[in-house]
């Protein structure tokens, strides 16, 4: 194991500041790659509240009246991130806020429309500083409000339940990642595309990819068979050309992304990613039928997809940082979501690898045993034969290699909760 | 697809050593107007396979009068930057397929969105 790894990073939790637990909606969700990600139409951003109200006042007021017109109901709320804020200096921030041409009613229930205040206070939960690094307000559209791509199994109900955090998260992850304009960003766990949504409104332009044709190509809404095919991509590129980026669109492909189809080069300035967390058949891969272990996990026909095998989670992130030390460019960044399992954590779990270094790893709890982890690489040196080769004998050795049993400890945890075989809640929050 | 994603891709078939640059085969082709933006065409264009760009564009009857080689100082020229600009992003193979220069295998592209998944066979 090679010693001169660099291990030094921050480790620190995630504070929510939620004023309303109304807030928890449930949200009819299978699998990662149908999961419906929200999205937050970002409006203004800054490092002071100062430079937010510039940047706001910028803003198109014709964008904005739609969502504020007097017979409208809305809400505002405030996100913080590693920090807590008292209620009353939410209150304090909602009110400051009133130089935005809000006309409707306010509802906490039922608003129309849902606003978000997101503060960011950096990565470090002993050292929080007073004022933010990083505020963004923007307008959270809830998958729910499109069409939902339904699965065949029972409804289930996720645990964070706070699905426009995680749109703000979208925007923490682009800023972590310092996706900036014109830079070339990847997501290899693309789904329906938020993060490359977010990281188009910072001026990245934008690629992905998904080994789930059905999800790639937007299909399974009823309300495309009746509609004539206007043109590529109605699901991804379709939500660029929502919030107005769609020039940001590069593409995306159906993929493997256990199997890079990209030609050894840095090409990247940024890969972010949410990669699936390995229950049941949300991980796959394309894979003989002597590789598999459990036959019955996760095969099946499709015209479209081979047949697949189980994907190992400390697979996944061996080859997802092997795959970002090749195409990264130097001084670019890896940004990605870990599942842990909590009782079991510890900072070695993390997967190194020594072409890139950790940044930062947050945890964002999910339950009482389960968490998932933000983590921050950045390229430091290219990736040479030597290094390759090392590099796996250490990821094989990693104690991650543990978490190929998260699919069965999250399990064991939620039979307990539910005492349903069938019950399958959905761990990336969604 | 457009171009730009094309450069970048190569056959990952089992056992194959000379994958790149994939050879297209397209049906339907759409031209689609995008912004240009001269920063962004001048930082990708080092990341570029030149050769692999120009054989493309030909191979969809999009060349034009883009050169065999980089001018050099191409930050600073317009129009140069602007033909580039509509190769790499505004041409868009939407039917077809992509090829394997070696094994010949077939990557196929629907509504503008190629397959590059591989069967077992093959991975």
């Amino acid at each position: 194991m090679a010693t001169t790894l660099n291990r030094s990073c921050n480790q620190y939790l995630i504070h929510l500041a939620q004023d309303n637990l109304d807030f928890r909606l449930p949200v009819t969700s299978f699998m990662q790659h149908y999961s419906c990600r929200s999205a937050f139409e970002l409006w203004g951003h800054g490092q002071t509240h100062s430079e937010l109200k510039t940047s706001l006042l910028n803003y198109p007021l014709e964008n904005m009246l739609p969502f504020m017109h007097k017979d409208s109901t809305y809400k505002i709320n405030v996100y913080t991130f590693n920090k807590t804020l008292e209620f009353a200096d939410r209150i304090k921030r909602i009110d400051a806020l009133d130089y935005l041409p809000f006309e409707g009613a306010v509802s906490l229930k039922s608003p129309e429309h849902i606003f978000c205040l997101l503060e960011d206070y950096g990565t470090d939960p002993n050292n929080i500083p007073e004022h933010p690094n990083y505020i963004y307000f923007g307008r959270w559209i809830a998958d729910g409000q499109r069409e939902l791509i339904r699965s065949h199994s029972v409804k289930n109900r996720h645990f964070i339940g706070n699905t426009s955090m995680d749109a703000g998260l979208s925007f923490i992850m682009a800023n972590h990642a310092k996706v900036k304009e014109n830079d070339l960003v990847f997501d290899p766990f693309v789904g329906t595309g938020s993060l490359l949504v977010a990281c188009s409104q910072f001026g990245a332009y934008v690629c992905g990819t998904d080994i789930d044709f059905n999800t790639i190509h937007g299909k399974g809404r009823s309300s495309r068979k009746s509609q004539k095919w206007r043109g590529p991509d109605e699901n991804i590129r379709a939500n660029l050309r929502q919030y107005g980026t769609e020039k940001m669109y590069v593409d995306v492909m159906v993929s493997d992304a256990s199997k890079p189809v990209w030609r050894e080069a840095a090409l990247f300035d940024a890969i972010i990613t949410d990669p699936p967390y390995g229950i049941r058949e949300s991980t796959r891969r394309t894979g003989s039928h002597k590789d598999i272990s459990k036959p019955h996990d996760g095969i099946y026909v499709d015209s479209h997809v081979p047949v697949s095998q189980a994907y190992h989670l400390s697979d996944i992130f061996t080859d997802l940082l092997h795959s970002s030390a090749l195409h990264l460019v130097m001084g670019g960044r890896l940004v990605y979501w870990l599942p842990v399992y909590r009782p079991e954590y510890c900072e070695e779990m993390v997967p190194l690898h020594p072409c890139l270094r950790v940044i930062s790893n947050c945890e964002q709890t999910l339950s009482s045993h389960t968490a998932r982890r933000l983590i921050t690489m950045e390229k430091i040196k290219e990736p040479e034969e030597l290094d390759s080769l090392a590099h796996m004998e250490d990821l094989h050795l990693s104690p991650y290699q543990g978490h190929n049993a998260f699919r069965e400890k999250y399990f064991s945890g939620l039979n307990k909760r539910c005492g349903k075989e069938e019950d399958r809640p959905h761990v990336n929050g969604q | 697809m457009k171009l730009l994603t094309h450069n970048m891709l190569t056959s990952h078939v089992k056992g194959v050593t000379k994958g790149y640059p994939l050879l297209i085969k397209a049906t339907e082709v759409k031209m689609n107007e995008v912004e240009f933006n001269p920063q962004f065409v001048s930082r990708m264009i080092p990341k570029l396979e030149w050769s692999a760009l120009i054989q493309a564009a030909e191979e969809l009857g999009h060349r034009q009068d883009l050169p065999g080689e980089l001018v050099p100082d191409y930050e600073k020229d317009e129009e140069f930057l602007k033909m580039v600009h509509r190769v790499l992003l505004e041409v868009e193979v939407i039917e077809g397929f992509l090829q394997c220069p070696e094994s010949g295998r077939e990557f196929p592209i629907t509504r503008g969105i190629p397959n590059m998944l591989l069967n077992e066979e093959e991975a």
